[in-house]
Protein backbone atom coordinates (compact mmCIF):
# COMPACT_ATOMS: atom_id res chain seq x y z
CA UNK A 1 0.00 0.00 0.00
CA UNK A 2 2.24 2.57 -0.96
CA UNK A 3 -0.17 5.76 -0.80
CA UNK A 4 0.03 5.14 3.24
CA UNK A 5 2.92 7.33 5.08
CA UNK A 6 5.32 4.99 7.12
CA UNK A 7 4.90 3.89 10.82
CA UNK A 8 3.40 7.35 12.08
CA UNK A 9 -0.17 6.67 12.06
CA UNK A 10 -1.77 5.59 15.71
CA UNK A 11 -2.91 2.55 16.76
CA UNK A 12 -6.36 1.28 16.94
CA UNK A 13 -8.29 1.10 19.93
CA UNK A 14 -7.84 -1.27 22.63
CA UNK A 15 -10.20 -4.01 22.98
CA UNK A 16 -10.57 -3.85 26.80
CA UNK A 17 -13.69 -6.45 26.56
CA UNK A 18 -11.14 -9.04 24.96
CA UNK A 19 -8.02 -7.94 27.38
CA UNK A 20 -8.55 -9.37 30.71
CA UNK A 21 -10.12 -6.54 33.29
CA UNK A 22 -8.05 -4.84 35.96
CA UNK A 23 -10.20 -6.64 38.41
CA UNK A 24 -10.28 -10.56 38.60
CA UNK A 25 -11.46 -11.48 42.09
CA UNK A 26 -10.56 -15.54 41.35
CA UNK A 27 -6.40 -14.16 41.25
CA UNK A 28 -6.74 -12.39 44.32
CA UNK A 29 -3.54 -10.50 43.98
CA UNK A 30 -5.80 -8.26 41.44
CA UNK A 31 -7.98 -7.17 44.42
CA UNK A 32 -6.03 -4.44 45.46
CA UNK A 33 -3.89 -3.87 42.58
CA UNK A 34 -6.97 -2.59 40.00
CA UNK A 35 -7.43 0.49 38.94
CA UNK A 36 -11.48 1.30 39.86
CA UNK A 37 -12.11 4.60 37.69
CA UNK A 38 -12.24 4.65 33.68
CA UNK A 39 -8.97 4.96 32.30
CA UNK A 40 -9.01 7.99 29.90
CA UNK A 41 -8.82 8.00 26.34
CA UNK A 42 -6.93 10.48 24.15
CA UNK A 43 -5.75 11.01 20.70
CA UNK A 44 -2.48 9.52 20.01
CA UNK A 45 0.64 11.90 19.91
CA UNK A 46 4.10 11.28 19.59
CA UNK A 47 4.73 10.07 23.07
CA UNK A 48 2.22 7.34 22.10
CA UNK A 49 3.32 6.63 18.32
CA UNK A 50 6.76 6.09 19.17
CA UNK A 51 8.66 3.53 20.83
CA UNK A 52 12.56 2.52 21.80
CA UNK A 53 14.43 0.32 19.73
CA UNK A 54 17.07 -2.15 20.32
CA UNK A 55 19.87 -3.05 17.87
CA UNK A 56 20.53 -6.70 17.00
CA UNK A 57 24.09 -5.88 18.72
CA UNK A 58 23.56 -5.79 22.22
CA UNK A 59 21.97 -10.10 21.77
CA UNK A 60 25.20 -12.07 22.74
CA UNK A 61 25.66 -15.79 20.95
CA UNK A 62 23.81 -17.44 23.62
CA UNK A 63 21.15 -15.46 24.62
CA UNK A 64 18.23 -17.42 22.43
CA UNK A 65 19.58 -20.79 23.95
CA UNK A 66 18.30 -21.27 27.72
CA UNK A 67 19.87 -24.17 27.54
CA UNK A 68 23.17 -23.52 27.38
CA UNK A 69 23.48 -19.72 28.77
CA UNK A 70 23.75 -19.99 32.17
CA UNK A 71 25.38 -23.62 32.57
CA UNK A 72 28.54 -24.88 32.85
CA UNK A 73 30.74 -25.51 29.91
CA UNK A 74 29.80 -28.88 27.90
CA UNK A 75 27.07 -29.20 29.96
CA UNK A 76 23.05 -27.88 29.45
CA UNK A 77 20.03 -27.61 31.42
CA UNK A 78 17.93 -30.62 32.40
CA UNK A 79 14.12 -31.03 30.45
CA UNK A 80 12.75 -31.93 27.37
CA UNK A 81 14.52 -29.66 25.16
CA UNK A 82 12.25 -27.51 22.75
CA UNK A 83 12.74 -24.99 19.98
CA UNK A 84 9.71 -22.37 20.70
CA UNK A 85 9.27 -19.93 17.27
CA UNK A 86 7.11 -17.99 15.56
CA UNK A 87 5.85 -14.45 14.42
CA UNK A 88 5.34 -10.83 15.92
CA UNK A 89 2.55 -9.32 14.00
CA UNK A 90 0.20 -6.64 14.36
CA UNK A 91 -3.30 -6.64 14.11
CA UNK A 92 -3.07 -5.85 10.62
CA UNK A 93 -1.63 -8.88 9.77
CA UNK A 94 1.91 -7.22 9.10
CA UNK A 95 5.22 -8.83 10.30
CA UNK A 96 6.82 -6.56 13.25
CA UNK A 97 10.34 -6.51 12.34
CA UNK A 98 13.34 -5.74 14.27
CA UNK A 99 11.67 -5.45 18.15
CA UNK A 100 13.28 -6.73 21.49
CA UNK A 101 11.14 -10.23 22.38
CA UNK A 102 12.21 -11.38 25.80
CA UNK A 103 11.57 -14.64 27.81
CA UNK A 104 11.45 -16.08 31.29
CA UNK A 105 10.55 -19.29 32.70
CA UNK A 106 10.44 -21.61 35.49
CA UNK A 107 13.02 -24.50 35.25
CA UNK A 108 11.79 -28.37 34.45
CA UNK A 109 10.84 -28.76 38.14
CA UNK A 110 8.53 -25.72 38.07
CA UNK A 111 11.37 -23.32 40.66
CA UNK A 112 12.51 -19.95 39.52
CA UNK A 113 15.86 -18.66 40.19
CA UNK A 114 14.41 -15.75 42.42
CA UNK A 115 14.92 -15.98 46.25
CA UNK A 116 10.87 -15.36 46.05
CA UNK A 117 10.37 -18.60 45.11
CA UNK A 118 10.94 -21.51 47.70
CA UNK A 119 9.25 -24.12 46.03
CA UNK A 120 9.84 -27.52 47.08
CA UNK A 121 11.59 -28.53 43.58
CA UNK A 122 15.28 -27.86 43.05
CA UNK A 123 17.08 -25.58 41.26
CA UNK A 124 19.06 -26.76 38.34
CA UNK A 125 22.75 -25.38 38.48
CA UNK A 126 22.50 -25.12 34.51
CA UNK A 127 19.40 -23.45 34.06
CA UNK A 128 19.11 -19.38 34.63
CA UNK A 129 15.54 -18.93 32.99
CA UNK A 130 15.65 -16.36 30.65
CA UNK A 131 16.62 -15.16 27.05
CA UNK A 132 16.04 -12.33 24.42
CA UNK A 133 15.76 -11.97 20.58
CA UNK A 134 14.96 -9.45 18.03
CA UNK A 135 12.71 -10.13 15.50
CA UNK A 136 14.28 -10.40 12.04
CA UNK A 137 12.85 -8.17 8.78
CA UNK A 138 9.59 -10.56 8.63
CA UNK A 139 9.13 -10.80 12.38
CA UNK A 140 10.20 -14.28 12.88
CA UNK A 141 11.75 -15.06 16.05
CA UNK A 142 12.70 -17.97 17.50
CA UNK A 143 14.76 -19.99 20.65
CA UNK A 144 15.92 -22.96 22.61
CA UNK A 145 15.08 -23.84 25.90
CA UNK A 146 13.85 -26.94 28.24
CA UNK A 147 10.01 -27.42 28.75
CA UNK A 148 8.82 -25.60 31.92
CA UNK A 149 7.24 -27.85 34.78
CA UNK A 150 3.90 -26.51 36.34
CA UNK A 151 3.90 -25.36 40.15
CA UNK A 152 2.08 -24.94 42.95
CA UNK A 153 1.01 -20.75 43.70
CA UNK A 154 -0.36 -18.88 46.96
CA UNK A 155 -3.91 -18.11 45.72
CA UNK A 156 -6.25 -20.90 46.95
CA UNK A 157 -5.25 -24.00 48.60
CA UNK A 158 -4.26 -25.76 45.85
CA UNK A 159 -4.02 -23.98 42.62
CA UNK A 160 -1.30 -24.57 39.96
CA UNK A 161 0.26 -22.68 37.34
CA UNK A 162 0.29 -24.91 33.65
CA UNK A 163 3.85 -24.58 32.32
CA UNK A 164 3.98 -21.64 30.86
CA UNK A 165 6.80 -19.21 29.20
CA UNK A 166 6.87 -15.28 29.84
CA UNK A 167 6.98 -12.98 27.15
CA UNK A 168 7.75 -9.29 26.83
CA UNK A 169 7.17 -7.90 23.58
CA UNK A 170 7.98 -3.84 22.04
CA UNK A 171 6.09 -2.96 19.12
CA UNK A 172 7.44 0.34 17.09
CA UNK A 173 5.32 2.23 19.31
CA UNK A 174 5.37 2.70 23.25
CA UNK A 175 1.46 1.62 23.50
CA UNK A 176 2.21 -1.75 21.73
CA UNK A 177 4.09 -2.68 24.58
CA UNK A 178 2.87 -5.65 25.91
CA UNK A 179 3.47 -8.70 28.41
CA UNK A 180 1.97 -12.46 28.31
CA UNK A 181 2.11 -16.10 28.81
CA UNK A 182 2.58 -18.89 26.48
CA UNK A 183 0.67 -22.06 27.55
CA UNK A 184 1.55 -25.66 25.72
CA UNK A 185 -1.07 -27.33 23.16
CA UNK A 186 -2.79 -30.10 25.19
CA UNK A 187 -2.33 -28.88 28.93
CA UNK A 188 -4.97 -30.07 30.96
CA UNK A 189 -3.97 -27.36 33.76
CA UNK A 190 -4.36 -24.65 31.54
CA UNK A 191 -8.02 -24.30 32.09
CA UNK A 192 -7.74 -24.82 35.65
CA UNK A 193 -5.93 -21.56 36.36
CA UNK A 194 -7.03 -18.46 38.04
CA UNK A 195 -4.85 -15.95 35.85
CA UNK A 196 -5.69 -17.40 32.41
CA UNK A 197 -8.76 -17.49 33.63
CA UNK A 198 -8.94 -13.61 33.77
CA UNK A 199 -9.39 -13.38 30.54
CA UNK A 200 -12.92 -13.28 29.17
CA UNK A 201 -13.16 -14.75 25.88
CA UNK A 202 -11.74 -18.59 25.27
CA UNK A 203 -10.91 -17.41 21.83
CA UNK A 204 -8.02 -14.62 23.46
CA UNK A 205 -6.94 -17.93 25.73
CA UNK A 206 -6.09 -20.07 22.91
CA UNK A 207 -4.34 -17.47 21.27
CA UNK A 208 -2.16 -17.90 23.58
CA UNK A 209 -1.74 -21.56 23.09
CA UNK A 210 1.84 -22.79 21.51
CA UNK A 211 0.89 -25.65 18.94
CA UNK A 212 3.32 -28.88 18.75
CA UNK A 213 4.65 -28.35 15.33
CA UNK A 214 6.27 -31.97 14.36
CA UNK A 215 7.36 -30.47 11.04
CA UNK A 216 9.93 -27.96 12.65
CA UNK A 217 11.14 -30.56 15.08
CA UNK A 218 14.69 -31.37 15.01
CA UNK A 219 14.89 -35.40 14.96
CA UNK A 220 17.17 -36.90 18.03
CA UNK A 221 16.93 -33.44 19.52
CA UNK A 222 14.22 -30.57 20.46
CA UNK A 223 10.46 -30.26 19.56
CA UNK A 224 8.87 -27.25 18.31
CA UNK A 225 6.19 -25.26 19.36
CA UNK A 226 4.94 -22.41 17.22
CA UNK A 227 3.57 -19.10 18.87
CA UNK A 228 2.58 -16.20 17.32
CA UNK A 229 2.07 -12.94 19.28
CA UNK A 230 0.06 -10.04 17.78
CA UNK A 231 0.59 -6.50 18.89
CA UNK A 232 -2.01 -3.46 17.85
CA UNK A 233 -2.19 -2.17 14.36
CA UNK A 234 -1.40 1.16 13.34
CA UNK A 235 -3.97 3.19 11.80
CA UNK A 236 -3.29 3.59 8.17
CA UNK A 237 -2.96 7.78 7.20
CA UNK A 238 -5.06 7.24 3.78
CA UNK A 239 -7.38 10.97 4.68
CA UNK A 240 -5.61 12.77 7.04
CA UNK A 241 -8.15 13.72 10.13
CA UNK A 242 -8.41 17.95 9.99
CA UNK A 243 -10.81 17.62 12.92
CA UNK A 244 -8.50 17.90 15.62
CA UNK A 245 -7.17 21.21 17.77
CA UNK A 246 -10.81 23.93 16.74
CA UNK B 1 -22.01 -12.21 6.17
CA UNK B 2 -19.71 -9.05 4.49
CA UNK B 3 -16.13 -9.31 3.24
CA UNK B 4 -13.21 -10.45 6.48
CA UNK B 5 -11.28 -7.54 6.86
CA UNK B 6 -8.50 -9.86 7.63
CA UNK B 7 -7.64 -8.55 11.00
CA UNK B 8 -6.44 -10.03 14.01
CA UNK B 9 -6.80 -9.21 17.46
CA UNK B 10 -4.20 -8.30 20.22
CA UNK B 11 -2.77 -11.15 22.06
CA UNK B 12 -4.24 -11.29 25.58
CA UNK B 13 -2.06 -9.64 27.95
CA UNK B 14 -1.39 -12.00 31.42
CA UNK B 15 0.17 -10.57 34.29
CA UNK B 16 3.98 -9.88 34.11
CA UNK B 17 3.51 -12.07 38.03
CA UNK B 18 6.36 -11.79 40.99
CA UNK B 19 9.24 -12.93 38.76
CA UNK B 20 9.67 -10.41 36.22
CA UNK B 21 12.95 -9.45 37.22
CA UNK B 22 13.87 -13.17 35.64
CA UNK B 23 13.30 -12.00 32.42
CA UNK B 24 13.77 -7.80 32.13
CA UNK B 25 15.96 -7.36 34.97
CA UNK B 26 18.02 -9.86 35.81
CA UNK B 27 21.39 -8.86 36.82
CA UNK B 28 19.17 -6.95 39.17
CA UNK B 29 17.59 -10.19 41.30
CA UNK B 30 21.17 -11.91 41.08
CA UNK B 31 21.29 -13.86 37.62
CA UNK B 32 24.59 -12.57 36.35
CA UNK B 33 26.82 -13.34 33.32
CA UNK B 34 23.72 -14.15 30.71
CA UNK B 35 23.25 -10.38 29.92
CA UNK B 36 26.22 -8.04 30.66
CA UNK B 37 23.73 -5.58 32.50
CA UNK B 38 19.98 -4.52 32.44
CA UNK B 39 18.44 -2.83 29.69
CA UNK B 40 17.32 0.49 30.50
CA UNK B 41 19.14 1.06 33.99
CA UNK B 42 20.57 4.35 33.20
CA UNK B 43 19.49 7.16 30.85
CA UNK B 44 22.16 9.72 31.01
CA UNK B 45 25.70 10.30 30.24
CA UNK B 46 27.99 12.82 29.92
CA UNK B 47 27.02 13.48 26.17
CA UNK B 48 23.10 13.54 27.04
CA UNK B 49 21.70 17.49 26.68
CA UNK B 50 19.79 18.82 28.67
CA UNK B 51 18.74 19.69 32.61
CA UNK B 52 19.74 16.65 34.93
CA UNK B 53 16.71 15.53 37.33
CA UNK B 54 15.89 13.15 39.74
CA UNK B 55 12.81 11.07 40.03
CA UNK B 56 11.36 9.09 42.60
CA UNK B 57 8.45 6.47 41.69
CA UNK B 58 6.40 4.14 44.20
CA UNK B 59 3.70 2.73 43.50
CA UNK B 60 0.88 1.91 46.21
CA UNK B 61 -1.99 -0.83 46.49
CA UNK B 62 -5.21 -0.52 47.77
CA UNK B 63 -4.47 -0.84 51.05
CA UNK B 64 -1.93 2.18 51.20
CA UNK B 65 0.97 -0.58 51.05
CA UNK B 66 4.07 0.13 48.45
CA UNK B 67 4.68 -2.39 46.41
CA UNK B 68 7.76 -3.92 46.01
CA UNK B 69 8.04 -6.09 43.25
CA UNK B 70 6.33 -3.57 40.78
CA UNK B 71 8.52 -3.01 37.34
CA UNK B 72 7.94 0.97 35.68
CA UNK B 73 9.02 1.25 32.27
CA UNK B 74 9.66 4.99 31.32
CA UNK B 75 9.49 6.69 27.73
CA UNK B 76 10.34 10.14 27.36
CA UNK B 77 11.39 12.97 24.95
CA UNK B 78 14.77 15.00 24.69
CA UNK B 79 15.90 18.11 26.00
CA UNK B 80 13.99 19.17 22.86
CA UNK B 81 11.36 17.40 22.94
CA UNK B 82 12.09 14.52 20.31
CA UNK B 83 11.52 11.42 20.73
CA UNK B 84 14.95 8.69 19.75
CA UNK B 85 12.35 6.76 17.67
CA UNK B 86 12.10 5.93 14.30
CA UNK B 87 8.53 7.27 13.85
CA UNK B 88 9.35 10.47 15.20
CA UNK B 89 8.92 12.95 11.86
CA UNK B 90 10.13 15.85 13.40
CA UNK B 91 13.77 15.81 13.52
CA UNK B 92 16.87 13.68 15.39
CA UNK B 93 16.68 13.59 18.46
CA UNK B 94 19.59 13.73 20.70
CA UNK B 95 21.59 10.69 19.81
CA UNK B 96 22.61 10.68 23.40
CA UNK B 97 19.56 10.09 24.83
CA UNK B 98 17.68 6.85 24.18
CA UNK B 99 14.65 8.11 26.46
CA UNK B 100 13.85 4.74 27.41
CA UNK B 101 14.19 3.65 30.88
CA UNK B 102 13.65 0.37 33.12
CA UNK B 103 13.36 0.45 36.49
CA UNK B 104 12.47 -2.35 39.25
CA UNK B 105 10.85 -1.53 43.16
CA UNK B 106 13.77 -1.60 45.20
CA UNK B 107 12.64 -5.06 47.01
CA UNK B 108 13.22 -3.44 50.47
CA UNK B 109 11.72 0.17 50.65
CA UNK B 110 9.47 -0.47 47.53
CA UNK B 111 11.34 2.71 45.68
CA UNK B 112 11.74 3.51 42.33
CA UNK B 113 15.13 6.11 41.79
CA UNK B 114 16.59 7.25 38.21
CA UNK B 115 18.58 9.79 36.78
CA UNK B 116 17.21 11.38 34.06
CA UNK B 117 16.55 14.96 32.01
CA UNK B 118 13.57 17.23 31.66
CA UNK B 119 12.01 16.74 28.31
CA UNK B 120 10.89 19.20 26.09
CA UNK B 121 7.41 19.68 25.37
CA UNK B 122 5.83 17.36 22.41
CA UNK B 123 2.52 18.52 20.36
CA UNK B 124 -0.92 17.37 20.43
CA UNK B 125 -2.39 16.49 17.20
CA UNK B 126 -3.47 20.02 15.82
CA UNK B 127 -0.53 21.36 16.94
CA UNK B 128 -1.18 22.68 20.54
CA UNK B 129 1.55 21.47 22.64
CA UNK B 130 1.52 19.02 25.39
CA UNK B 131 3.09 20.12 29.01
CA UNK B 132 6.38 18.73 29.70
CA UNK B 133 5.98 14.98 30.59
CA UNK B 134 7.10 11.23 30.85
CA UNK B 135 5.35 8.49 30.03
CA UNK B 136 4.83 5.40 32.26
CA UNK B 137 4.24 1.70 31.89
CA UNK B 138 3.63 -0.48 34.99
CA UNK B 139 3.50 -4.25 35.53
CA UNK B 140 3.48 -6.72 38.42
CA UNK B 141 1.95 -9.34 39.92
CA UNK B 142 -1.78 -8.55 40.44
CA UNK B 143 -1.74 -6.53 37.36
CA UNK B 144 -3.19 -8.13 34.24
CA UNK B 145 -2.98 -5.57 31.86
CA UNK B 146 0.39 -3.07 31.98
CA UNK B 147 -0.79 0.84 33.04
CA UNK B 148 -0.08 3.38 31.25
CA UNK B 149 -0.01 7.11 32.68
CA UNK B 150 2.15 10.04 32.78
CA UNK B 151 4.47 12.11 34.88
CA UNK B 152 4.02 15.69 34.60
CA UNK B 153 6.21 18.20 36.53
CA UNK B 154 5.22 19.79 39.62
CA UNK B 155 7.18 23.29 38.55
CA UNK B 156 5.80 23.68 35.08
CA UNK B 157 2.39 25.21 36.37
CA UNK B 158 1.77 27.22 33.22
CA UNK B 159 2.29 24.22 30.58
CA UNK B 160 0.57 22.11 32.40
CA UNK B 161 -2.61 24.75 32.66
CA UNK B 162 -2.34 24.91 29.37
CA UNK B 163 -2.14 20.45 28.43
CA UNK B 164 -4.58 19.09 26.39
CA UNK B 165 -4.50 15.67 28.08
CA UNK B 166 -4.86 16.73 31.55
CA UNK B 167 -7.40 18.78 30.17
CA UNK B 168 -9.21 15.51 29.08
CA UNK B 169 -9.44 14.70 32.78
CA UNK B 170 -13.35 15.46 33.69
CA UNK B 171 -12.51 14.78 37.68
CA UNK B 172 -10.56 17.87 38.05
CA UNK B 173 -9.60 16.74 41.50
CA UNK B 174 -7.79 14.19 39.84
CA UNK B 175 -5.60 16.08 38.25
CA UNK B 176 -2.88 16.74 40.82
CA UNK B 177 -2.12 12.45 40.95
CA UNK B 178 -0.27 13.37 37.59
CA UNK B 179 2.03 16.26 38.77
CA UNK B 180 5.05 14.86 40.55
CA UNK B 181 6.32 17.50 43.16
CA UNK B 182 9.73 18.93 42.81
CA UNK B 183 12.36 19.39 45.75
CA UNK B 184 15.94 21.02 44.44
CA UNK B 185 16.54 18.80 41.59
CA UNK B 186 14.43 15.72 42.29
CA UNK B 187 11.04 14.91 41.44
CA UNK B 188 8.35 12.91 43.69
CA UNK B 189 5.65 10.80 42.20
CA UNK B 190 3.21 8.11 43.92
CA UNK B 191 1.58 6.06 41.83
CA UNK B 192 -1.62 4.74 43.76
CA UNK B 193 -3.62 1.83 41.89
CA UNK B 194 -6.52 2.41 44.07
CA UNK B 195 -8.52 4.52 46.58
CA UNK B 196 -9.36 7.83 47.24
CA UNK B 197 -5.94 9.24 45.37
CA UNK B 198 -5.99 6.85 42.59
CA UNK B 199 -4.04 7.85 39.96
CA UNK B 200 -5.56 8.53 36.21
CA UNK B 201 -4.77 5.72 34.01
CA UNK B 202 -4.99 6.14 30.70
CA UNK B 203 -6.83 4.45 27.68
CA UNK B 204 -4.42 4.60 24.43
FE1 LIG C 1 5.41 -17.92 35.92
Amino acid sequence: MKNQRPETGGFFQRDRAWQPPALTPLYKTSVVRSPQKAPIAFPHTPSEITGPTFGHGILGALDNDLTLNHARSGESAIGPRIIVYGRVLDENARPVPNVLVEFWQANAGGRYRHKKDGYLAPLDPNFGGCGRTITDEDGNYSFRTIMPGAYPWPNGINDWRPAHIHFSVFGHGFVQRLITQMYFEGDPMIWKCPIVGTIPDRRAIEGLIAALDMEATVPMDARAYKFDIVLRGRRSTLFENRMEGN
Amino acid sequence: MAQDLNRLKESASQTAGPYVHIGLTPNFCGIEGIFPDDLGASLVSDQTKGERISVVIRVFDGTGSVLKDALVETWQADAEGLYNSPSETRGAADPAFSGWGRFPSDMESGEIRFETIKPGPVPFPGGRMMAPHINLWIVARGINLGLATRLYFGDEEAANAEDPVLARIEHRNRVPTLIASRDGDIYTFDIHLQGEMETVFFDI
